[in-house]
């Protein structure tokens, strides 16, 4: 059988990333690659009828198949498949003809002592996904396997493995369709990896294929780390599992970089291993290591057929695909002038609330004003249409209320006072547009009441105008604008 | 000494006739074929275990539903013995081995709950080589089942619990399982019609995997027509197996006596040598039987039949170091205790498995293991597709191919079981069709030395089960009409 | 004589019991390792074979895309499956401390 990519440099690497920051530590480089396990959102498992579900009664949701009870035999599930081509196509994979590979050892959570995946054609390969930032990370393969039981651990401390007097296997989780997606060692900083991971997350999230929540177990990120001087050839790697969030993605990396650099300083060898990352102390520990690796041995799984979902299937696919994340940002960042890894904009669209935004915009407001209110106040999109949003920003936007003011209106709107309606609202608050005689008078006021402030400011010290512009909100009860107020003050000056 | 009692001489046609018409009673014909077990069966060890109680229980159903009007099916009443390597819920399902322990499954195979709803009885679970891996039925961890012709002598394997159970009139017909002759073998040293259908023409569903790309569940039989009557009850698409083939069960015996007039059978010319002469007496008088009855005799090449042996003893036992690897002690069966989880593994295997079990578990493991995958299995599956070639090209000339199903009568016990090679060698005529997955059976064709059950074989291509027993319909035809010498 | 040859020694053999999870005493390690190479010199008659550009074939089978529909079905009893359990606990299988397997 054919063997996996073997990467020595980065004769692959996409052109466009050279001008990407890299992590550099010491004169070495960090080489990441990730693999991300996806449990697809599926009713059942991948190749039997039980529930996929979480967090139910341990060893309910068992057949013959899941318990890999003698004479049993897998039928692989249509929406899985689905579901993965689904996948494939967001991450820019061709989508082609897979056959299924035992994959073979123990483990009392293996019920079959094998596990089905795909080896040698697996379902989605050559894609790649672009970060938010504009950097390329190459996607190798994305193949179906299904998911082992879970084991829990008793009279070890911590629940761990070592030390324990006896182990509990569930089967409920074995034979949940998973996912399997291997990025390519283009990763050269920490923070691309944890974007990486969130983007994925997103993507896969926005095509319902999986809802990818690494506090659940639904996403389980592994890293593949190793370090080299700029432009030598990859060296050494190891793998490392048991990171749980992102921010754990990027510090166990970056101590995994460092632990290797000290050993490359050193003149010692890095021994290619899997090693643990805890996010407790803050380093990776090496496992206690086994006899031999293991021998996976495999083999075509004689008990499935090849899947080929065909042109017309995949182009429905495709055309059923909803508007990804990073199209929905650029999106959103033509409309309202902001870039599209600005914060503003990155948040909206994780919330999926970009179409709220630009409603607004179609309603006739001001589409930028909307997006930072629609930030800042996460419960907003539900709890107000669009259309009074456009009219709070119109206000905003000619002057009739103050940006603090629109706050104001924006929190009343959602606890729902008169209806949400922004303009009565704003009457009920008293907040009319102050008139220029009557802010010039409450300005002149202040400026008699603080004449020490008054005096710095005329002498330069802008600060200063800090304390006279606050007794004039303070005296306006918040009505009025600020910008006319500094107006009015820099006019006096002169 | 034969421990043939006079059941045989009823067919299960005949059976299920006469119970739906209410001439017999279901209990009647079970407890004829219980009486000759309680008979023979301290001889002939055909069964793991016999179900007494419940066949009688199952058979006063029969005859209840037969006094109310209904139909139990084409099976009513008939006795069927079922190879202890199928599931029956409920029922300790040992595949002749210690590691299964007591272990009763919580399904029924597919093929059990066909047989039941087709009306039929299960008298029993019978014996075979410990998880069908074996050609003489002596590898069972229970003791060996013996010749009902001459029980100094083999049945057969690895199905010889089921081939013995009919020839000795235990049951009617049974069913096997054949992955490279497990059915045909026995059938023919027994003197029975033993039957491979092609491949995914019968669910797998329930059958505990030996070769999973080359199991199949078939029949025994006294008579062609039975054989027939049973596969047709039994075969058809089952979603529950991925391998079925998407068609209703097959059509045998609306055809059965339309005769051989123009059929073409081949002659392998280059058929491996190794049939002993008495063998080969009666597969040439086959030919002449068939070429008497209308058929047109043609020679054929098969060029890469005789490398199947080496191609098979390769994949089979590749594929069955996977499928017994669950076999560990953690969910089902016998465990034995130990420190740790690994040595768990280790004390269970090693006492649960016998010796022929273990040897193919390493030599499956070798073949695929990393640096020898290409040698071995990489190689072994080439090979299989040129077979399957081979036959493709020979069927351009020819409807069927007869062969001899075993290259010998019947051996003594211990005469080849401290020679694995030797045993294999069983095999060299049926392992190729379990490669292509084209359907094959044996057909009793007179004796041979000593007066004992000779076979020979028919080979059909992938679907043209209809063809083959057609053709086998007629040599039995022409051994009851003639005779066939001895 | 070597007649054995280097087609397989007992260190192979060792490791492929390892894998199987199997235990070989010396005197079973050495006929083990007798039976096989016997073996394997007979089936070296497949070495001199032409084979290049054959397709492997795994399964008989021209089957392609059978697939299920994404419904539940019937599951097993739970007190069932335990109660076939060599040993169970709290609702789960209960093995011995899971060591030298890694995670």
């Amino acid at each position: 059988m054919s063997v996996q990519p073997l990467y020595v440099n980065d004769d692959d690497f996409f052109p466009s990333n050279d001008d990407h920051e890299r992590w550099e530590h010491q004169g070495y480089e960090m080489v990441v690659g990730l693999e991300v396990h996806v449990e697809l959102d599926t009713r059942t498992k991948l190749f039997s009828a039980s529930p996929n579900s979480f967090g139910d009664e341990p060893n309910t949701h068992i057949d013959p198949v899941s318990l890999g009870l003698p004479g049993a035999l897998p039928v692989l599930n249509r929406h899985a498949v689905e579901l993965a081509i689904r996948l494939g196509l967001a991450l820019n994979c061709t989508v082609q003809k897979s056959t299924f590979a035992r994959k073979n050892y123990f483990y009392p959570d293996m019920p079959k002592a094998y596990q089905i995946s795909q080896y040698d054609e697996p379902i989605n390969a050559n894609g790649w996904l672009d970060l938010p930032d504009g950097f390329r990370v190459g996607i190798e393969r994305g193949h179906l396997e299904e998911d082992t039981g879970k084991s829990t651990h008793v009279g070890g401390a911590g629940g761990r493995i070592h030390g324990s007097d006896y182990s509990l296997i569930d089967f409920n989780r074995a034979g949940v369709p998973l996912v399997e997606i291997v990025s390519r060692p283009d990763i050269r900083h920490p923070e691309q990896a944890k974007a990486y991971v969130s983007e994925l997350r997103s993507i896969l999230v926005a095509v319902g294929a999986s809802d990818a929540k690494m506090e659940e177990g639904s996403m389980r990120v592994d890293a593949n780390v190793s370090v080299r001087k700029p432009g030598a050839d990859f060296n050494t790697r190891c793998e490392i599992k048991n990171v749980n969030s992102v921010r754990s993605v990027g510090r166990a990396i970056e101590y995994e970089a460092k632990r290797q650099i000290a050993l490359h300083e050193a003149g010692e060898p890095v021994v290619q291993q899997t090693r643990h990352w805890d996010e407790s102390d803050g380093k990776t520990h090496t496992l206690r290591s086994k006899e031999d690796a293991d021998d996976y041995r495999y083999f075509l799984e004689p008990d499935l057929v090849t899947v080929d979902p065909g042109e017309d299937w995949i182009e429905r696919v495709r055309a059923a695909l909803p508007p990804l994340p990073a199209v929905r940002r650029r999106e959103l960042a033509e409309a309202t002038g902001q870039p599209a890894d600005s914060e503003s904009v990155m948040l909206v669209v994780e919330r999926d609330q970009d179409a709220y935004v630009l409603a607004a915009g179609a309603d006739g407001g001001d589409v930028a004003l909307a997006l930072k209110h629609v930030k800042e106040s996460a419960e907003l999109a539900d709890a107000v249409p669009s259309k009074h949003l456009a009219e709070l920003t119109t206000m905003e936007s000619s002057g009739a209320v103050t940006a603090t003011q629109a706050k104001t209106i924006v929190e009343a709107m959602i606890a729902g006072d008169h209806d949400a309606d922004p303009e009565a609202i704003a009457a009920a608050l008293g907040y009319e547009a102050m008139d220029t005689s009557e802010l010039e008078s409450l300005v002149d006021r202040a400026i008699a009441e603080q004449p020490d402030a008054w005096e710095k400011f005329c002498a330069g010290e802008g600060k200063a105008m800090g304390a006279l512009v606050g007794a004039v909100m303070k005296a306006s009860k918040g009505q009025a604008d600020g910008k006319a107020v500094t107006a009015l003050l820099n006019q006096k000056r002169a | 000494m034969t421990h043939i009692n006079d059941t045989t001489t009823l067919t299960a046609a005949g059976i299920a006739a006469s119970v739906r018409s209410g001439e017999t009673t279901a209990v009647a014909s079970v407890q004829r074929h219980l009486d000759a077990i309680a008979a023979s069966e301290a001889d002939v060890h055909a069964f793991n275990l016999v179900l007494a109680d419940d066949a009688l229980s199952r058979a006063a159903e029969i005859d209840a539903a037969v006094a109310e009007g209904q139909d139990p099916g084409p099976l009513a009443g008939v006795t069927v013995a079922l190879k202890d390597n199928m599931c029956t819920r409920g029922i300790p399902t040992t595949c002749s081995s210690k590691i299964l322990g007591d272990w009763r499954p919580p399904y029924d195979a597919t093929v059990v709950t066909l047989l039941r709803d087709a009306g039929a009885v299960v008298v029993g679970k019978t014996n075979l080589d410990e998880f069908a891996m074996g050609s003489s039925t002596e590898n069972s961890a229970f003791g060996p089942t013996r010749n009902p012709h001459d029980t100094t002598r083999v049945p057969g394997g690895s199905s010889g619990g089921s081939a013995a159970a009919v020839a000795a009139g235990f049951a009617s017909v049974s069913l096997g399982s054949d992955t490279g002759g497990s059915i045909r073998q026995p059938a023919a040293l027994c003197g029975t019609v033993g039957v491979k259908p092609t491949y995914g023409a019968v669910s797998r569903l329930g059958l505990i995997a030996f070769g999973s790309s080359l199991d199949q569940i078939g029949p025994f039989a006294h008579t062609v027509d039975d054989a027939a009557l049973v596969l047709e009850a039994i075969s058809g698409h089952d979603p529950g197996d991925s391998t079925s083939i998407e068609q209703p069960p097959l059509d045998l015996r609306s055809t059965l006596a339309q005769g051989v007039e123009g059929l073409r059978v081949g002659r392998i010319t280059d058929l491996p040598a190794g049939a002993s002469p008495d063998v080969q007496g009666r597969v040439d008088e086959a030919f002449d039987a068939l070429a008497a009855a209308g058929a047109t005799i043609v020679d054929v090449e098969v060029p890469a039949f005789g490398y199947g042996l080496t191609a098979y003893y390769l994949i089979a036992p590749a594929e069955a170091s996977s499928n017994l690897a669950r076999f560990d002690g953690v969910r089902f069966g016998t465990r034995v205790s130990a420190p740790d989880t690994n040595q768990m593994y280790m004390a269970t295997r090693t006492e649960g498995f016998g010796a022929e079990v273990k040897r193919r578990i390493m030599l499956g493991t070798y073949a695929l293991s990393a640096g020898y995958y290409d040698a071995y299995y990489g190689r072994a599956q080439k090979i299989r597709r040129l077979i399957a070639n081979d036959f493709a090209a020979a069927y351009a000339q020819a409807d069927v191919l007869l062969t001899p199903a075993s290259p010998t009568v019947a051996f003594e016990l211990g005469d080849k079981s401290s020679d694995p090679l030797a045993m294999y060698l069983c095999d060299t005529y049926t392992i190729p069709s379990n490669l292509a997955g084209d359907p094959a059976m044996s057909v009793p064709f007179g004796t041979g030395d000593g007066g004992l059950p000779i076979g020979v074989q028919l080979l059909a291509p992938a679907l043209a089960d209809a063809t083959m027993f057609r053709a086998a319909a007629a040599l039995e035809r022409h051994a009851a009409q003639n005779g066939v010498s001895s | 004589m070597s007649s054995v040859s280097q087609r397989i020694t007992p260190d192979d053999v060792s490791k492929v019991a390892t894998l199987a999870r199997l235990t070989l005493t010396n005197d079973e390690l050495a006929t083990a390792t007798t039976e096989l190479a016997a073996m394997l010199d007979h089936f070296a008659e497949i070495d001199a074979l032409d084979l290049d550009g054959v397709e492997p074939m795994s399964n008989p089978t021209h089957l392609v895309n059978v697939m299920r529909d994404d419904v539940v079905g019937a599951m097993l009893d739970r007190d069932e499956v335990l109660a076939a359990a060599p040993l169970a606990e709290d609702d789960r299988f209960r093995v011995p401390p899971i060591l030298g397997l890694d995670d």
